[in-house]
């Protein structure tokens, strides 16, 4: 029998987790947005970007979120299928319910999570369906990946049915439409890393959108040509619209543009877009039955296996 | 004056609170301001109990300070009863459109500081008549920058509202960059920019065929905004 992981390291690591997410701007984001300011003309959306530049160093100097709208945390939990946990796998999810709280104190992270409907907030960031824990397996492994991913903003995401015959123009207009109706006055907080879910279901391609937008690094690429080709072409034409940061004028909408599918019903072709901001926050800790813990900021989310195609 | 981007001067300027009419009256658009003094956050928590519930706001808040922060911090209640503020950053103004023209004549607010402004027609017909100017915040989500200027949490009045509804009453000192987003005379900054970018969104679509299938209800022209 392989070891358990040890509980306890868990719930550390996703409190440390936390921290991070909220604390530090991952550097593929951070060398993304520098670069899009080095390419923006319009001097309001440039003098935007280097407060935000300046924003980051003090985060991080400081220890203090980088945001205040921390988002709502959630996790993505992902298990080698040799992987124990010790209590099991409704521990581990103990476990990240009790971090989000005392972190939620600790940080502190903003209290965001409230009732829908009669706007109880328990001022911990837990309760019902949250925070959400999304799971995956991959063949091999005895460790488990914990991904935290603070998403802020209200604005910046869409779905909408398309259908075979929209094409890949039907695509662009969805991906421009959805920029333009949001990057005006900056409501999706660009420059974005931009995550597009195409098929599947209703909430599959809503679900890979987000994923895409949250759980890529920037400079990755679909594994696909010709997908990574529509990534390249999404984005330059993002860039097009002439909207900056916070809606000026600009070239400064989109750091990156992520594209996932799925398999779809015959007849549709759904879609589904998400606007990861300014506040891109995401880490990742793999954490091994000998208690090794290996912090990074890429979750390497989308593997091989976890975009599988075939019967096996 | 300022008709396109390019005339936004972006000169700075430090205000001191409660901000004084003659300030006020001297800000253009694009400005880059900075804050000394005393606000307080107030969002949709304490904007229904004050507009709709009728609930007066705390009298030692309306003598200490005319700008509210459309803002709830990253903010805790230490087990001592004390506060910790590390993050602060505004929440998007538009939603409480509606609600300004009372909020204004029941807060004596002068300044709002919030995220993304207001339309024109919302400055002109609710800014306007008070007196009042909206300050964006940039980024969005300079909240460690802003963080570091809060000196002291003057106090908090209806926690009961939650952490991120309570109005947090701040001592600042140059809390900012803030630009000038709707002046005096109702005038939005962002205003300008949409119109700019307006320019090139028929160039944008073309060869976009309209979807097979529409939507209810919704706006179909490209220029209009969302909010």
């Amino acid at each position: 029998m392989p070891r358990p992981i040890s509980i306890k390291l868990v719930e550390d690591t996703a409190r440390e987790l936390m921290a991070r997410a909220a604390i530090d701007i991952p550097a593929d984001y951070r060398e993304g947005v520098r670069r899009a300011r080095d390419r923006e003309q319009n001097r309001i959306a440039r003098f935007v970007l280097t407060e935000m530049d300046r924003n980051w160093d003090i985060a991080t100097a400081e220890r203090r979120p980088m945001c205040a709208d921390t988002g709502l945390p959630r996790y993505y939990v992902r298990a080698g299928n040799d992987a124990l946990v010790e209590g099991g796998f409704v521990a581990l999810e103990r476990a990240l319910r009790r971090a989000t709280a005392d972190a939620t104190a600790a940080i502190p992270l903003r209290p965001n999570r409230v009732h829908p409907l009669t706007r109880v907030d328990h001022d911990n960031n837990v309760g019902i369906h949250a925070p959400e824990v999304t799971y995956a397996f991959e063949p091999g492994g005895d460790w488990i990946d914990i991904t935290t991913v603070h998403k802020g903003g209200l604005f910046g995401s869409d779905y909408r049915m398309l259908f075979p015959a929209d094409g890949v123009a039907g695509i662009k207009r969805f991906f421009v439409d959805t920029l333009v109706q949001f990057g005006k006055r900056g409501l999706a907080c660009q420059p974005a890393i931009v995550g597009l879910g195409i098929g599947g279901s209703k909430d599959t391609c809503v679900r890979l959108g987000k994923e895409a937008a949250c759980l890529r690094a920037v400079g990755s690429r679909n594994p696909d040509p010709a997908i990574a080709a529509l990534e390249d072409e999404l984005t330059a034409l993002g860039n097009y619209i002439g909207i900056g940061a916070m809606g000026f004028a600009g070239t400064s909408l989109v750091v990156a543009t992520h594209v996932e599918v799925a398999f779809s019903h015959t007849g549709g072709m759904p879609v589904g877009l998400h606007s990861f901001c300014l506040s891109s926050r995401r880490a990742t800790a793999r954490i091994h039955p000998d208690g090794r813990v290996e912090f990074r900021s890429d979750p390497m989310w989308f593997t091989d296996y976890y975009r599988r195609e075939g019967v096996e | 004056m300022i008709e396109r981007l390019d005339d936004v001067r972006m000169d700075e300027v430090r205000l001191t609170t409660p901000v004084a009419e003659a300030e006020l009256a001297r800000l253009k658009l694009g400005d880059v301001v900075y804050l000394d003094g005393v606000l307080y956050t107030a969002r949709e928590g304490v904007y229904r109990r004050v507009v709709d519930e009728g609930v007066d706001l705390p009298a030692s808040v309306r003598a200490l300070t005319n700008v509210n922060f459309h803002c709830s911090p990253a903010a805790t209640v230490r087990p001592d009863g004390t506060y910790a503020v590390e993050a602060v950053t505004a929440t998007a103004s538009f939603r409480f459109g509606k609600s300004m023209s009372r909020w204004f004549e029941r807060s004596g607010a002068k300044v709002i500081v919030g995220k993304a402004g207001l339309t024109e027609l919302a400055y002109r017909q609710w800014f306007v008549p008070h007196g009042a100017v909206y300050l964006t915040t940039v980024g969005y989500g300079l909240g460690a920058a802003y963080g570091r200027c809060i000196k002291r949490v003057v106090d908090v009045h209806w926690l009961e509202l939650g952490i991120a509804q309570a109005l947090w009453v701040l001592e600042v000192e140059q809390l900012g960059p803030f630009l000038v987003e709707g002046d005096r005379q109702g005038r939005s900054l962002f205003a300008l920019a949409n119109r700019e970018i307006n320019l090139r969104l028929d160039e944008v679509y073309r060869g976009l065929a309209p979807f097979s299938m529409g939507r209810f209800g919704e706006t179909t022209a490209r220029k209009d905004e969302v909010v």
